[in-house]
């Protein structure tokens, strides 16, 4: 399990206090499947994810970013209690949805 | 493979790198420092300290040699041959692994192709943070798949 000082969890706070959720997630998950396009692969019911535009443009995207980035609030809030906040999604990622843990690297 | 639009794009990378060399070459060896301390183990021989002349020093060679990569992309095993000797056997005979370990080869490059890939990482980082909304997803994608064939050739050497 990974620990944070009292100064990184100040630092994560305050950075993430910045952070537009709804936007920032849309255009980060579209990132991913744009310079990593195997990873289209876990979001075929998205429908169109045919070029960067498509992507960047792609509602269920946008929608699914912005959970993504949510649920990481959740876990900035949580930091001392991450295992729990997250077992749920990790059960979902790994039992169902079938994800090599290599993807979550940097 | 890099695509015609890719190329491009990497074109609008170099012309970035050659006129801030210094600067984004340091920037993220620096980050890499500090975020992944374990690459500190491949400079035994540096002044880590922030603004340190060999960072400086080192950013604007690591950044020099990626702008030369990027005109001769479609050969990158020839152009970047003497890195990739220079790599393999300057990162062997650190001390500390070598003892640790007792070795070479395979485990070895598996460790240096991922603390490439913790550079590219850094690098990709500092040209968001400098140029914003101009390191759009399509300069991302390409520069990144340059950083991996990049990795890929500096690290050939240990098999």
């Amino acid at each position: 399990m990974v620990h944070w000082t009292a100064e990184e969890k100040q630092l994560i706070s305050s950075v993430w206090s910045r952070v537009s959720v709804e936007q920032c997630g849309g255009e980060a998950l579209a990132r991913l499947l744009i310079v990593y396009p195997w990873t289209q692969r876990f979001f075929e019911s998205f429908g169109n994810l045919s070029s960067p535009t498509a992507i960047l443009g792609n509602p269920k995207v946008r929608a699914h970013g912005k959970k993504v980035l949510t649920s990481f609030g959740e876990a900035i809030k949580n930091l001392d209690n991450l295992k729990a906040t997250y077992t749920r999604l990790s059960e979902l990622h790994c039992d169902k949805l079938h994800v090599d843990p290599e993807n979550f690297r940097v | 493979m890099l695509s015609a639009e890719e190329k491009i794009l990497l074109q609008q990378v170099r012309e970035k790198l050659k006129s801030h060399e210094e600067e984004i070459g340091s920037a993220a060896l620096e980050r890499m420092f500090i975020t992944y301390p374990q690459t500190k183990t491949y400079f035994p021989h540096f002044d880590l300290s922030h603004g340190s002349a060999q960072i400086k020093g080192h950013g604007k060679k690591v950044a020099d040699a990626l702008a030369n990569a990027i005109q001769s992309v479609d050969n990158l095993s020839q152009s970047l041959s003497a890195l990739s000797d220079l790599h393999a056997y300057n990162l062997r005979v650190d001390p500390v692994n070598f003892k640790a370990r007792g070795g070479w080869g395979c485990s070895r490059g598996a460790e240096t192709r991922l603390a490439l890939q913790l550079l590219s990482q850094c690098l990709q980082v500092v040209l968001a943070s400098t140029f914003g909304k101009e390191f759009t997803p399509e300069v991302h994608a390409a520069f990144d798949k340059f950083l991996s064939g990049v990795a890929a050739v500096l690290a050939e050497k240990y098999r």
